[in-house]
Order: structure tokens, then sequence, then C-alpha cells
């Protein structure tokens, strides 16, 4: 049985589904026992949440757009 | 510019342009300023356009074009001189570190109620902090839902490289989350909630 610290250490691993079989059911296991742990794993996904909110939305502010814009259309202009 | 050309192929605006909004708010994540995400998106445009006549789907031009867009931040941190990589506090957890200061003593979602400090901006200059190499495959990774293998692919890193990127990147960000956070002034000691 893996014990506390080298469970958490593979929660994101578990999380990304980069883990092997084996490390996967020993995890499991680990988490079928352990509150702490699965804390911890619930935690884990908070987390990523938080990274992936739809509303960190950045905007291209409108002098950046037309520069930007421009430069896409000097680009396609010179192989015409 | 170059020359790409090709009868029947779309126009490299066309496929490229309502990307945009994409790479750049990409580039201003990796890079964490305006200025620097207009300069990197400009140059990873110049790429694209080189490598333009060798994309193959034109429909999907979204990975090529992270990939584009990465590998030009990753030139620019060799250019820096940055160190490769950083060494991370291992020992520090910050589900636990949460539990042991107990910022909101009369609350039952501790975990939670730190989380809901950060909103997008914060989040954003966070991430900031992490090393660049780090910080890059955490934002493709977690921000932008490319797996291991694929920031592999678009980095060129072996995977090994990429999950280690990505470990020592999520230690850092526990820790950064919670240095902001009390820098900042976001936690209340359990001192001044009892007073």
């Amino acid at each position: 049985m893996i014990n506390c610290r080298e469970a958490v250490e593979r929660l994101w691993s578990y999380l990304d589904r980069n883990l092997g079989r084996v490390e996967e059911r020993e995890l499991e296991a680990h988490l079928g026992l352990c509150r702490h742990c699965c804390g911890e794993l619930e935690f884990a996904r908070q987390v990523r949440g938080l990274l992936a909110k739809p509303g960190v939305a950045v905007e291209i502010p409108p002098e950046a757009r037309v520069k930007l814009d421009a430069f896409l259309k000097r680009l396609g202009e010179s192989h015409e | 510019m170059g020359e790409p050309s090709g009868v029947g192929r779309p126009e490299f605006s066309n496929v490229v342009g309502p990307q945009l909004e994409y790479l750049y708010a990409l580039a201003v994540r990796l890079t964490g300023n305006h200025t620097a995400a207009e300069d990197l998106v400009q140059d990873a445009l110049l790429r694209a356009f080189r490598g333009f006549p060798r994309l193959r789907n034109h429909e999907r031009p979204r990975l090529w074009l992270t990939r584009v867009l990465t590998t030009a931040f990753y030139d620019r941190l060799r250019d820096t001189r940055e160190p490769e990589t950083v060494s991370v506090d291992e020992d520090f957890d910050l589900f636990d570190k949460i539990v042991e200061e107990d910022p909101f003593p009369y609350s039952d979602r501790i975990h939670l109620d730190f989380l809901e400090l950060f909103d997008d901006a914060k989040i954003i200059e966070v991430l900031q902090r992490l090393h660049p190499a780090h910080r890059a495959a955490v934002i493709l990774a977690y921000v932008h839902g490319f797996k291991a293998r694929e920031i592999a692919k678009i980095t060129g890193a072996p995977i090994g490289t990429v999950l280690s990127w990505l470990h020592r990147g999520r230690k850092q960000l526990g820790r950064e989350l919670w240095d902001y956070a009390a820098r900042r002034g976001l936690l209340r000691s359990r001192e001044e909630a009892r007073a």
C-alpha cells in the first residue's frame, strides 16, 4: 500500500491520466481508505478548474488589434 | 517576406486571422504583459507565414499555431539565458497549508474559500511567478487543455521533461498561490479572526 506522500504526488497525474495502470490502481486503493487524500484529490480538481475557467478571457486591446491585423495583411499581400 | 503560394490553397490570413484572439490570449499568459505578447504574436505570425506552405490541415490550425507560438516563446527564453529549471519546495503542500493556517476559521469549506480569493487577473499574475518553462507547460496543460504528449510535440521536449515541468510547475503554483494571498493581505490570521 502506498503512503499519503506517494499518493499526493500522483494525484495530478491521475487527473491528467498520465499514470500507468499499476500506479493508478495503487492510488485508487489508497484513496479508498484515506479521507485526507480524497480531500487533496478534490482540491486538485478545484485548482485545475480555477486555471481552466472559461472566464479567464484576454482580449486584444484595440491598438494591438489594429497593428496585428495590419501585420497579417502585409504578410498576406507579400506573396500575391 | 518569403513566397508561400499555391493554387487552391486557402489564404494565410483566412486560416490564421480567426485564431488571433486565441494566440494573443496564449501570448499574454506566457509573457505576462501585453507589450511582450504583441511582440511574441508578431514573431509567431512571421514564423507561421514561413511554415504555411507545409501546413496540411488548414481546417484545424490551432495545434500548429500553438506550436509555432510556443516555440517562439521557448527560443526567447534561451536567448534570455533563463536557467533551465529551478529548485522547488517539494515539501510544500497547499491543501495542508490551508488546513494548518486556517485562514477562514468560521468556514466549513476553507479550501474553496481560499481559491475564491483568485479572480482571472490574479491567476495570470500568480502564473507569472512560475519559472517560464514550467509556466508554459502548466498553461498549455491546464488553461488550454493539452495532454502531456501534445505538449512534448509542441515544445519538442521529451515527455519525461514535460512531466517534470508540470510537476515542478504545480508545486510552484501551490506555493505562489499561498504567498500571493499572504502578501496581498487576503488571509486573516487566526488571532485576527478571533479578535
